[in-house]
């Protein structure tokens, strides 16, 4: 833990604690259907275009079912879009490696996959998606499914902050504000940097490179027809081949990481995602990508705090998301620089930390940052792989998408996520005084704790009971790239993953087979929509509940109190949930590798 | 039923807007703004010697295992530095595996760069990245090739190290990330080197 690193801790903090107000009062705009911008001039007649294209009256409100039904048909037809390009990819155009057709179970895993934000990939990028599937069939729902999340926080909002109503605003009128005053412009700026950093944007074919030493590699023997050729025992029959060249992979590479960042999606252009050179080329890119992840978060609990007429709570949030990632930050850095004292014993320089899996221009800070980042938010992209981490250094990272993504989170899921616990712990206050709570003003009646239990209980029985499933059966255990305590985390990681709509892995896991792509693909869809609809009833409640005046007897929603009942809401709901299944990976690994125990 | 025939007609109709919108007009003109402004970069910083073939790309590794050439950190891409399949080795910490492999670098490293058995080695250079693409290794690990190959390419340690400290990438902005040396860029000035 040198000094560098703290230095670049403490400029990322303050570069946070700056965008947040900004960020909150831009979105205050965005989000309100006549709010305006700067941008007004030009993007004002497109917004009206596409509304009259759709036929859509702006004006008109929806109640939470409505809104509900909206966002879901929404959902329903994007993920149909998406499906149907993946497996026409061979006869659309932008394909000039020829590549085939994706799979019936990879197209509707990686379908789901991106349309519930999580951006979980089964497959690989540079080897499976054409550039039209990358950029349309892909980027698309970078864009929307992280419009439908801030759409969805704002609908909750308004749901708090306006009372004897019927309306949590229109679905539609959200969708295209977010998208057009919000993501569209930053992502534009964003992208040409990250051009201006070495990151690729073109469509040509990809580029055959001429090595300087011509490489040896032992590959499998082929047959004339193309068969691997075996020999007695069944194992395949090796021999000597020169690779002269490197094939480079091209596309249109920066329009789709801005947006994967932004929005936190996470999916990678390339399998190792941005840990892969062009998709993050420098230290500078990487900074600015970690500072994406959180920008929207962060502000929209400015937003919060605006809406509600009541800042300091809007800030108290703030304080427990930035006290859990600091925490976070500091037990994975902690980890990843102490190393494997394994690999010290034969002989790696013990100062280096733990350099598996990572790259060189980032070093273990940045790493451990970036893993950290996100996780607490719902993004998933990676510039380090995870798997090779030290076992506490890999506890982080699954502990943050088991907590429900609540710290900054993900676009909207992060806001949602949080008022879900903030509700709870208004609810366990005012158990503990032996008063009816209150939130800001509203009872919180049995109806909107079942509704917010409703939705943490889904985290917890959709990743216990799926990796249950699969680590009882040979289809999940013969996925795993390692044995002992880490092949179980590989295994409980990727359906922390999947509900979660995080879409980071412990990448060894061999998920692309039909009942990975399947169980993962509907723990996806589980994590997602169970969780919103809840959300939704709850901002249904509470949009038509009556405002009582503060009173002495009033449970503050801000300040020191609240903030120490809301972590530890957070951590103790996280903890009784997940505490056993992570004992069985993370934490007895730790304790193994101490040992010197190897599997 | 006449709102779900409505909703349907607009959940369709945005859909087609927004992917013309995000998926068509922005990645294009982000595609005209990165090539006119960055074209070298935007084609993937390509290295072109002076017949006009593609030798790599200044921000992807390849692979070198001759003496004469520093050599980079071990890739776990396709079957070595394949730029078109880009992985780490996802082996984890209690992964025998792995802890052979590793054994097995270690000792190769030290014999080839004659340092005693007990010489701890940089970790970068006996593990693999999470790209399988790193174009850096550490500068210890430079610093400990350097006699290697000064002694392959007869030339003076001071002269590779003057080639080394050229082909260092240092921390963005003074203070961000970790310095690297660029190895596929020292190998190719070196070989400029008469």
């Amino acid at each position: 833990m040198n000094p560098s690193g703290w230095i670049q801790f403490a400029v990322y903090i303050v570069a946070l604690v700056i965008i947040t107000k900004p960020m909150g009062l831009y979105l205050m705009q965005v989000l309100d259907a006549n709010g305006r911008t700067r941008l007004d001039p030009v993007l004002r007649p497109l917004e009206r275009g596409t509304y009259r294209v759709m036929g859509v009256d702006p004006n008109k409100e929806h109640d939470w079912k409505q809104y509900t039904f909206a966002m879901l048909l929404f959902s329903l037809i994007g993920c149909l879009f998406t499906y149907a390009i993946l497996r026409l990819q061979n006869i659309l155009p932008l394909n000039p490696q020829g590549l085939a057709a994706v799979s019936p179970d990879c197209s509707f895993n990686t379908a789901t996959s991106f349309t519930t934000n999580t951006n979980w990939q089964s497959y690989v990028g540079e080897t499976t998606m054409s550039y039209f599937s990358q950029m349309v069939g892909l980027a698309f729902h970078n864009f929307v499914s992280a419009a439908t999340g801030i759409a969805i926080a704002a609908a909750l909002v308004r749901g708090i902050a306006r009372h004897s109503a019927q309306t949590i605003g229109n679905f539609w009128v959200d969708l295209v504000r977010v998208t057009y005053y919000l993501l569209l412009p930053i992502c534009l700026v964003f992208a040409v940097f990250l051009v201006s950093q070495g990151m690729i944007q073109n469509f040509k074919p990809y580029t055959k490179a001429t090595l300087v030493e011509p490489m040896k590699v032992q590959v499998e023997k082929k047959s004339a027809q193309g068969e691997t050729i075996k020999d007695a025992d069944g194992k395949a029959v090796m021999e000597e081949q020169t690779v002269t060249e490197q094939n480079i992979v091209q596309g249109p590479m920066a329009s789709q990481v801005a947006i994967k960042m932004l929005g936190t999606n996470g999916g990678g252009y390339t399998n190792a995602n941005a840990a892969h050179p062009f998709e993050n080329p420098t230290p500078l890119s990487n900074v600015l990508q970690m500072l994406s992840i959180f920008a929207i978060g962060s502000g929209l609990t400015y937003y919060l705090g605006r809406m509600v007429k009541n800042q300091k709570h809007g800030w108290t949030v703030w304080a427990v998301m930035l006290a859990l990632f600091v925490g976070g930050v500091l037990l994975a850095w902690h980890s990843e620089a102490a190393g494997n004292p394994i690999h010290h014993s034969l002989g790696v320089a013990a100062a280096d930390g733990n350099m598996e899996g990572k790259e060189v221009r980032f070093g273990i800070f940045n790493s451990a940052l970036f893993a950290t980042i996100t996780t607490d938010a719902s993004c998933g992209a990676v510039n380090s792989m995870h798997d090779s981490f030290t076992p506490l250094g890999g506890f982080v990272p699954l502990f943050n998408i088991e907590l429900g993504e609540v710290i900054f989170g993900g676009v909207g899921a992060g806001l949602y996520g949080i008022l879900v616990f903030v509700v709870l712990a208004v609810f366990i206050a005012g158990l503990m005084v032996g008063r009816t709570p209150e939130y800001l003003g509203k009872k919180i009646e049995s109806y909107d704790v079942k509704m917010s239990m409703l939705a943490l209980l889904i985290l917890a029985i959709d990743i216990l009971a799926f990796s249950a499933w699969a680590i009882v059966n040979k289809w999940g255990t013969g996925a795993m790239n390692n044995s002992g305590p880490h092949g179980f985390s590989e295994i409980l990681y990727a359906y922390s993953s999947g509900t979660g709509n995080n879409g980071s892995a412990f990448a060894g896991i061999s998920a692309n087979t039909p009942w990975l792509n399947t169980t993962i693909g509907f723990a996806m869809l589980i994590g997602r929509f169970l969780m919103i609809v809840p959300i939704l009833a709850l901002a249904g409640s509470l949009v038509r509940k009556k405002v009582t005046p503060a009173s002495a007897g009033t449970f503050p929603v801000h300040g020191g109190t609240f903030f120490i009942l809301l972590i530890g809401t957070v951590l103790l709901i996280g903890a009784l949930n997940f505490v056993p299944a992570l004992a069985l990976g993370p934490i007895v690994e730790h304790f193994l590798m101490q040992g010197g125990k190897l599997f | 039923m006449k709102d779900f025939f409505a909703e349907t007609r607009a959940a369709i109709l945005s859909t087609m807007v927004l992917a013309v919108v995000c998926c068509g007009v922005y990645p294009l003109v982000v595609y005209g703004l990165g090539q006119a402004l960055f074209h070298d970069k935007a084609n993937g910083s390509l290295i072109v010697d002076p017949n006009g073939t593609v030798r790599g790309s200044k921000l992807l590794g390849q692979n070198f295992t001759d003496p004469k050439y520093f050599h980079p950190r071990p890739s776990a891409a396709g079957n070595g530095y394949d730029a078109a399949n880009s992985s780490g080795s996802n082996l984890g910490p209690t992964s025998q595996k792995l802890n052979d492999t590793i054994k097995d670098r270690i000792a190769a490293y030290r014999s080839e760069n004659g340092l005693n058995e007990n010489q701890p080695v940089p970790a970068d250079a006996v593990t693999a990245s999470g790209s399988g693409l790193d174009p850096h290794i550490s500068l210890q690990n430079a610093e400990l090739q350097t006699p290697r190959v000064a002694k392959a390419r007869g030339l003076s340690v001071e002269k590779v190290q003057e080639l080394i400290r050229q082909r260092t990438d240092g921390r963005d902005l003074g203070f961000l990330g970790e310095p690297g040396v660029n190895v596929l860029n020292l190998n190719l000035a070196l070989d400029q080197v008469q």
